[in-house]
């Protein structure tokens, strides 16, 4: 009888593992990343089926480390979230980048990303969609006043304001105060003090802080309604916005946009590589990169997309970034071990401030 | 006979025992491993008890605890003090269809997410809303009321989801109590609040405390409407368990929270009962 | 002498409905008063407005002369042994009968001396620490009654409280709760559907029908003078033929009734030949005997045969069939004449016309 039910329990956990059969992609993503009529096509063209989860990046490591990297076979964090995650849990598997088509790429930024995301010699990420992030605001009501982060502090704005309390927040203010973050990131000691400020700006600038957004939707919410005048956000969030009312729109900061490039990254327990692969390859493509920016937003590391790619949007660019802002890009590297517990610390002390 | 006996018994044991052991158990001891533990470098880790340490020593962490654990008591008050008449007028008051129409009333917001309902709120009271534009339009107010992101907010938001957790069991245990017993409260020469003091509320007990505790273990629990309705000061502790689980990779330190959450309610619920004099059999039973 | 209790032209409606129509009554000091009816007659309605859990529609109510209307039930001088005793199962039998006592603010030391005198006068002292379930049905009884006495009210009401209890305690009860009002010498208002209960312990009975008072006398008056049709039913047995008057007499008159028999009875009220009429005949009134002859001196003699022999002991009955297939209830005398009495038997009955009583009005 025991003996009945232990083969029934294991036909039956056999089972579920068959379900997940190698032509099935199951993609760990962003919301736009993978609209709907891309996947319909892809799966058309191959006979694969793509099941699409989305996440962020917090979740997407926490989910992989669940799991020791299984549950999905193509994931997207971004590019300064692969190499720490890797060291500490080893969640990815190296990408053979022999089997993907290099010259969709753009080549200065999958080089860049390649770089970025080797460890102990292995390559684990390339580019897939880039984007900055800096103000959001009703350029009417606020554009006088903030040019840059530490300008949300200013008493005019007070209770008109909102940012996130997350990672982004504590580099965009450390560039803002005059500091160089990214230079510190090898300095732990030199990071922390950089914190130590940041944290003391932002504890005396809670008091105009309307509330710490947390998804993107609160956020254009606020906006939309006035609520909120000026705000720490991605550029598409602005250009979103921009549609509905002329004045608001994406401001790059006087000390720079943060520029961050979400990737491809396989995880170590992936079951259809190569339809991952597939995938990539697909979606890298000119015609089908322009798609998913006009459903994102935010422009991909394609090479030859633009051509593609919508005038309106092209122009919403061309305003938020004059040539000077677009060098003045400051692009994420990799964080080290060991920053993000001094940054966890700094931004629960000041979610607990009065 | 005895054996196919046996064989019935272990067969509806099994999914009972696997799913405590592998839904309930299992994960929890593996979660005190965690806590128990300490990074040292990459992958590297060793057994101490330093998480605790940390949020026992951190004032931030304390002060979230507590302020949770407080919030939480104050929340289940609140929550007690609005069903109990409302219970009343259900159980005792209200007959047939009305009975119905009322219970129904409480349930149907129930029927929607934790999540819409919480927005639901939101829309109410956020400067643009409802709340605010009516306060203009009467003349009440001169300009826009902000009446969110703020600890009221946030007790309104927890009364609210909680509410039909209280109102259930009351209404079952004061339906129980035979109206007769009232009327002789009152017959004997008892005043209406001697009747509720002496009466009605040692009647209810077994319904008020169980109402407490799942109403205390909510509101403990509730990730949701903290964040939302209590915005940039809301200081939950389930918001520091998820922050560290997930957005701080800090799986030591949130398996740590875990267990304080753990200990501390289950240390408020027994003190519950002991405070009431009731076991948990008789209560839950 | 002011009666303790006193209802004058009490009247209740709900809604369409006359619960209690137009009832007068007066309770003297120090007695037993029942009000005996059937279910939904009304009964229960005047006790919760006697004891003000209902407001009346019109008339009065005075206790000891003064009008209560206006005093709220916790404050009346009334107090109420509920049917199901609603003694408060989350205090112990002593803290339910102190219960009234710590509402009066009575200080602690008399208050235990109070609950322990009236569990000495219910005869169980020493149980006030217990808890009210571990009591029997009886003793629930006597604790709910104590309950109410340490308060001395003017007039205690009772709602049918022995309808809980199995047949052998309620009897020992009836002579209980009598014996209880002679110690506590307290007016007593007791209602129940019940008459062997209120025969036994009342010292008045209101017989109550349809919202009305039919009668208000002594168990005897009832039983043997029953002013109305109803009460004659209700109270006891009897057998019942419905006619037409032929003769009148003075007092006896002489009825026909419709299967054809000739029957001379006593008119309770005016009647006249010709009007339709009821007679009503208690089974033990009725004599049996072997021969027509024994029962000469009869106004009304049958001859039947015996159907039924229902033996229940002292209350032993003969169910007899007369010419016209009539069955007629008599009771079986106990003097062991007819202890040989078989189904089949012809018997003779008879009973005279002063035991047999006709109301008019019965078509």
């Amino acid at each position: 009888m025991t003996k009945i039910f232990m083969t029934t329990t294991c036909l039956a956990v056999l089972g579920l593992a068959q379900a997940a059969s190698a032509d099935t992609l199951r993609l760990l993503t962003w919301g736009g990343y993978a609209p709907d009529e891309v996947v319909e096509m892809f799966e058309e063209q191959t006979g694969h089926t793509v099941e699409v989860t989305k996440s962020n990046n917090e979740e997407m490591i926490a989910k992989l480390r669940a799991t020791g990297g299984g549950g999905f076979d193509l994931a997207q964090p971004s590019q300064d979230r692969i190499m720490g995650p890797q060291m500490e849990f080893g969640i990815y598997k190296p990408i053979d980048v022999s089997k993907l088509n290099q010259d969709l790429f753009i080549p200065s930024m999958l080089k860049a990303t390649m770089e970025n995301t080797t460890v102990n010699g292995e390559v684990y990420g390339v580019p897939h969609v880039w984007g900055t992030s800096g103000l959001v605001m009703n350029t009417a009501e606020a554009g006088e006043v903030v040019k840059d982060y530490t300008d949300l502090c200013a008493s005019d704005v007070a209770g008109k304001v909102s940012y996130r309390l997350k990672r982004p927040t504590l580099i965009g203010f450390a560039f803002a105060m005059g500091e160089d973050p990214f230079a510190a990131y090898g300095d732990e000691a030199k990071y922390a003090e950089i914190m130590g400020k940041v944290e003391a700006k932002l504890i005396e600038c809670k008091a105009n802080v309307k509330t710490y957004w947390g998804g993107g939707d609160e956020l254009m919410n606020l906006v939309r309604s006035g609520e909120v005048t000026a705000a720490m956000a991605w550029d598409t969030g602005g250009w979103k916005l921009n549609e509905d009312n002329a004045d608001i729109t994406f401001v790059a900061p006087a000390s720079g946009a943060l520029g961050w490039i979400d990737t491809f990254v396989l995880p170590a327990k992936g079951q259809a590589d190569d339809v991952a692969y597939e995938w990539i390859n697909f979606v890298m493509q000119p015609e089908i990169s322009a798609r998913i920016t006009a459903g994102a937003g935010n422009f991909t590391a394609s090479a030859g997309a633009d051509e593609f790619a919508e005038d309106a949007l092209k122009a919403k660019y061309q305003a938020s970034f004059p040539a000077e802002a677009v060098d003045n890009i400051k692009w994420y590297p990799p964080v080290p071990a060991g920053l993000e517990s001094i940054e966890g610390e700094v931004l629960d002390r000041v979610q607990a401030a009065n | 006979m005895r054996s196919h006996a046996r064989i019935g018994f272990v067969l509806l044991l099994t999914p009972l025992v696997l799913w405590l052991g592998l839904l309930i158990v299992i994960p929890h001891i593996d979660m005190l491993l965690i806590s128990l533990r300490e990074r040292i470098s990459f992958g590297v880790y060793e057994t101490s008890t330093a998480q605790y340490q940390k949020a026992l020593t951190e004032p931030l962490y304390l002060r979230t605890f507590w302020r949770t654990a407080v919030m939480s008591v104050l929340a289940t008050g609140i929550t007690l003090l609005i069903a109990f008449p409302v219970a009343y007028y259900i159980a005792k008051m209200a007959k047939g269809r009305l009975q119905q129409v009322l219970f129904m009333f409480c349930l149907i917001p129930f029927y929607v997410s934790e999540l819409v309902r919480t927005f639901g709120w939101m829309i109410l009271l956020r400067e643009t809303g409802i709340v605010s534009n009516l306060l203009q339009w009467t003349g009440l107010a001169d300009q826009p009321v902000e009446m969110l992101y703020n600890d009221a907010a946030m007790m309104v938001g927890l009364v609210y989801t909680s509410m039909l957790f209280m109102v259930v069991p009351l209404v079952t245990t004061l339906e129980s109590l035979d109206d007769s017993v009232i009327e002789a409260g009152y017959d004997l020469g008892g005043g209406g609040f001697s009747v509720l003091r002496e009466i009605i509320i040692p009647h209810a007990m077994p319904g008020i405390v169980s109402g407490c505790i799942v109403v205390f273990m909510l509101s403990l629990g509730n990730y949701l409407t903290p964040t939302m309705l209590g915005g940039k000061d809301s200081l939950w502790f389930t918001e520091m368990i998820y922050n560290q689980f997930i957005v701080r990779s800090n799986w030591e330190l949130g398996a740590a929270f875990g267990f304080m959450l753990l200990v501390l309610s289950s240390v408020i619920v027994w003190g519950m009962l002991r405070l009431t004099g009731r076991t948990l059999q008789e209560t839950m039973g | 002498m002011t009666p303790d209790l006193e209802c004058a032209d009490l009247t209740k409606q709900f809604g369409e409905t006359t619960a209690v129509d137009n009832v007068s009554f007066a309770v003297p000091p120090g007695s037993f008063f029942s009000i005996l009816g059937p279910s939904g007659c009304g009964k229960t309605t005047i006790m919760r407005m006697i004891a003000g859990f209902l407001d009346p529609t019109s008339g009065d109510i005075r206790i000891k002369g003064k009008s209560v209307l206006d005093t709220p039930p916790n404050k009346r001088p009334v107090n109420m042994v509920f049917q199901h005793l609603a003694l408060f199962p989350m205090m112990t039998i002593a803290e339910n009968i102190g219960y009234g006592l710590r509402r009066q603010k009575t200080p602690k030391d008399q208050i235990s001396r109070k609950v322990d005198e009236a569990l000495d006068r219910i005869g169980l002292p020493g149980i006030g620490g217990r808890k009210v379930d571990e009591l029997s049905g009886g003793q629930k009884q006597r604790v709910a009654i104590a309950r109410c006495m340490v308060l001395e009210p003017d007039v205690l009401l009772l709602d049918e409280p022995l309808g809980a209890l199995d047949l052998k305690l309620r009897e020992h009860m009836k002579i209980e709760l009598k014996a209880l009002q002679a110690t506590f010498d307290t007016t007593f208002v007791y209602i129940t559907h019940d008459q062997s209960e209120a025969l036994v312990m009342s010292d008045q009975i209101a017989v109550m029908n349809a919202g009305r008072f039919e009668q208000v006398g002594t168990g005897q008056d009832l039983y043997y003078r029953p002013d109305t049709p109803f009460v004659a039913g209700f109270i006891g047995d009897a057998n019942r033929w419905k006619g037409r008057i032929e003769r009148v007499e003075g007092a006896v008159l002489e009825m026909r009734t419709e299967t054809g028999l000739a029957m001379r009875a006593t008119a309770s009220n005016d009647l006249s030949a010709g009007d339709m009429a009821e007679i009503f005949v208690r089974p033990e009134t009725i004599r049996l005997a072997a021969s027509a002859d024994a029962l000469a001196d009869f106004d009304n003699q049958l001859q039947g045969t015996v159907t039924s022999i229902l033996f229940n002991g002292a209350a032993s009955r003969v169910l007899v069939q007369d010419s016209v297939g009539e069955t007629l209830e008599v009771t079986l005398p106990q003097s062991g004449e007819f202890s040989g009495l078989h189904r089949g038997d012809t018997v003779h009955i008879g009973w005279g016309a002063a035991q047999a009583i006709c109301f008019g009005g019965g078509a």
